[in-house]
C-alpha cells in the first residue's frame, strides 16, 4: 500500500471483557462493531465495506444491517484482523469500497455460540498430527521450543522472564485479567501443562471482541478522534502443521510479513517506538524480536531480562498486559491492533509518552501465518 | 475411548499401506531426488509430478517435543511425549516416542530413534522408540 493513504478513524473492544455468559459470538461481533461505529460517529449505512474472521462476513453484515460492495473472510488465525487491514487497505485504494468495519468476537471462555475445535481426520493435520494427541494450542504451538531453546541456549527461565514482565504492563491496565505481580519462580511452580510450558506461561481464555473502522486519508480528518495512519503492511503464511515449519527456531511468515512492512513503511526498528507481538505463549515475543529483525538470534532473551521491553525500557512491548495477562479469547490479533492504535491516540492506560510509530505483529495458528501493520499519529 | 485415527485419502493411501504392511514410506522426486513429506503427488521443491515412493530406512532423531501433562480422553491418563522427529532422510514428521519413561530425562534431543508400528484395526500408526545400540 501507499504509506499513509488510509487511517483508523474507529476502533473499540467490547464493552465487557473476561466472561461475559450472555453474549454469543455473533452478539461479540455486533457489541464491538456497535461501540466502533459510535467511536467513529458512525451508523450501519455509513459502512460500505466489511471483513471478519470467525463468524462469516455474510452473517456480521446482514446482523449489522450493513450493506457492503466489498467483503473480506480470510480467516488465517488469529492475526486474520491484521490481513483484514491490509486487504481492505487495498480496497478502499482501489475504490471497492470507502469505509471497512473490521471485526472480532469470541466466547472462547463461556463457548455460547460458538463452534467446535477440530479438524477433519481426513485432512493433513487430521491424518499427520491428530492421532499423537494434540488437542489444543498448548500441545502444538509448544512444540518447536525445545529445540529453539537448545539452539540458542536460552531457558525455561527466559520464558517464564517473559509472563512476568507482561504482567508488569498488566498491573498497570484496569481491564486486564491478571494483575497481581508474579515472579519466575510463581510461574515455574505453575501447574505443568505440557513441558516445558507451565500455565502461567500460556495465554488466558476469555471472551470478548473488538472492531476497526478504516477509510481514506482525504476523509479521515472528519471524525471525531485524530486519525492513526496505516505506513506498512505484511502479510505470509508457512504451514498448518506445526510439525513441518521449516526451521523450529525462526518462524517463515514472521520474516516475511516483517520485511514486506518495515519496507513498505521505509522505517527501521530503531524507529519504533512501541511494539505489539502476539503473546499465545511466552516464546513468541522472542521469536517476533528475533525474526522482526529487533535482536539478532540469541539476544532476545537477555533483552527481555534486562528490561528492555519492561515499563520504562526503551522498547515498550505488550504494554496491554498481551495474550499472557490482559486477554486473550482464541483470536487476539484484533486486541493487539487495539492497544496499538490507542497508544498511537495517546490513550492507552500504560501510554507510552511520546510514542509516534507502532507495530503490530500477528501469528495465527501455530505458526501457520502472520500478520504485520506499521500505524503512525504523524501527518 | 477409542483413538481418533486418520482418514486415508487417495493421495496418502501409500503411507498408510505402508504402515500397515511394516514400511515407513516416503516419496521423492525422480528429477531433482527431493524426498518429502507428508505424501501428496508431486514434488514441493520443484514442482514436478514425477515422483516415486520408496520405503524409507526408520531411522531417526528427535528433534523437539512436550510432554503433554493433560492428555486427551483417548490417549490414556499419564503424561506422554508428542514429539518431531528428523528421519535420516530429511523430512521431519509428528509421532509420539515410545518404549522409554516419559521425561525430559528420558528425552534426549538429537537422540538417536527408530520406527516402530502398532495397529488400530483398519490403521496402523508410526511410532519412534529409542534406537538400539
Amino acid at each position: 500500500m501507499k504509506p499513509g493513504s488510509i487511517a483508523v478513524v474507529g476502533a473499540a473492544e467490547t464493552t465487557k471483557l473476561g466472561k461475559i455468559p450472555d453474549v454469543s459470538v455473533l452478539g461479540l461481533h455486533a457489541d464491538a462493531a456497535l461501540n466502533a461505529m459510535a467511536d467513529a460517529g458512525l451508523k450501519p449505512s455509513d459502512i460500505d465495506g466489511v471483513a471478519t474472521a470467525g463468524a462469516s462476513p455474510v452473517e456480521t453484515a446482514h446482523y449489522l444491517g450493513i450493506t457492503p460492495t466489498w467483503v473480506d473472510g480470510t480467516s488465517v488465525g488469529g492475526c486474520s484482523f491484521m490481513l483484514h487491514v491490509r486487504h481492505a487497505a487495498a480496497a478502499i485504494n482501489e475504490g471497492l469500497c470507502k469505509t471497512v468495519l473490521i471485526t472480532h468476537g469470541e466466547s472462547g471462555r463461556s463457548r455460547v455460540g460458538a463452534g467446535g475445535f477440530g479438524r477433519a481426520p481426513s485432512s493433513l493435520m487430521g491424518q499427520f498430527e491428530m492421532p499423537y494427541g494434540v488437542t489444543s494450542p498448548p500441545t502444538m504451538f509448544t512444540v518447536p521450543v525445545l529445540r529453539y531453546l537448545k539452539a540458542r541456549g536460552y531457558t525455561v527461565e527466559d520464558l517464564a522472564t517473559v509472563s512476568v514482565i507482561q504482567r508488569e504492563w498488566a498491573a498497570k491496565n484496569p481491564r486486564a485479567s491478571f494483575k497481581d505481580p508474579i515472579t519466575v519462580d510463581d510461574v515455574l511452580n505453575s501447574p505443568m501443562i505440557a513441558w516445558p510450558f507451565r500455565m502461567l506461561m500460556c495465554c488466558l481464555v476469555t471472551d470478548g471482541g473488538g472492531a476497526l473502522i478504516l477509510t481514506s486519508r482525504d476523509r479521515a480528518k472528519d471524525f471525531p478522534h485524530k486519525p492513526v495512519y496505516i505506513i506498512g503492511t505484511g502479510e505470509s503464511v508457512e504451514t498448518p502443521m506445526v510439525s513441518q515449519m521449516e526451521d523450529f527456531t525462526t518462524s517463515k511468515a514472521f520474516r516475511v510479513s516483517g520485511k514486506k512492512a518495515f519496507d513498505e513503511a521505509g522505517i527501521s526498528q530503531k524507529d519504533v517506538d512501541h511494539l505489539m507481538i502476539y503473546d499465545a505463549f511466552a516464546h513468541l515475543p522472542l521469536y517476533g524480536l528475533e525474526d522482526l529483525g529487533f535482536c539478532a538470534p540469541g539476544e532476545a532473551a537477555a533483552f527481555i531480562r534486562e528490561r528492555n521491553t519492561a515499563p520504562g525500557g526503551k522498547l515498550p512491548l505488550n504494554t496491554n498486559g498481551g495474550g499472557l495477562s490482559y486477554m486473550h479469547s482464541g483470536m487476539y490479533g484484533m486486541y493487539a491492533l487495539q492497544e496499538s492504535v490507542r497508544q498511537m491516540r495517546g490513550i492507552a492506560p500504560a501510554q507510552v509518552e511520546g510514542a509516534k510509530i507502532a507495530v503490530s505483529h500477528g501469528v495465527g495458528g501455530m505458526f501457520a501465518a502472520s500478520g504485520t501493520i506499521i500505524f503512525t499519529n504523524q501527518d | 475411548m477409542e483413538r481418533a485415527l486418520p482418514q486415508p485419502t487417495p493421495e496418502t493411501q501409500h503411507f498408510w499401506d505402508g504402515c500397515a504392511a511394516g514400511e515407513l514410506r516416503l516419496q521423492r522426486c525422480t528429477s531433482c531426488k527431493q524426498a518429502y513429506f507428508p505424501p501428496r503427488p508431486f514434488c514441493p521443491e520443484c514442482g514436478s509430478r514425477q515422483v516415486e515412493v520408496f520405503p524409507a530406512s526408520g531411522k531417526a532423531t528427535l528433534y523437539s517435543y512436550v510432554i503433554n501433562h493433560r492428555p486427551r480422553p483417548d490417549m490414556g491418563t499419564e503424561p506422554h511425549s508428542i514429539a518431531v522427529v528428523e528421519l535420516a532422510e530429511g523430512p521431519r514428521m509428528m509421532t509420539n516416542v515410545v518404549g522409554c519413561p516419559q521425561t525430559p530425562e528420558a528425552l534426549q534431543l538429537d537422540m538417536p530413534l527408530e520406527v516402530t508400528f502398532q495397529s488400530f484395526g483398519a490403521i496402523t500408526l508410526p511410532f519412534f522408540k529409542p534406537a538400539e545400540a
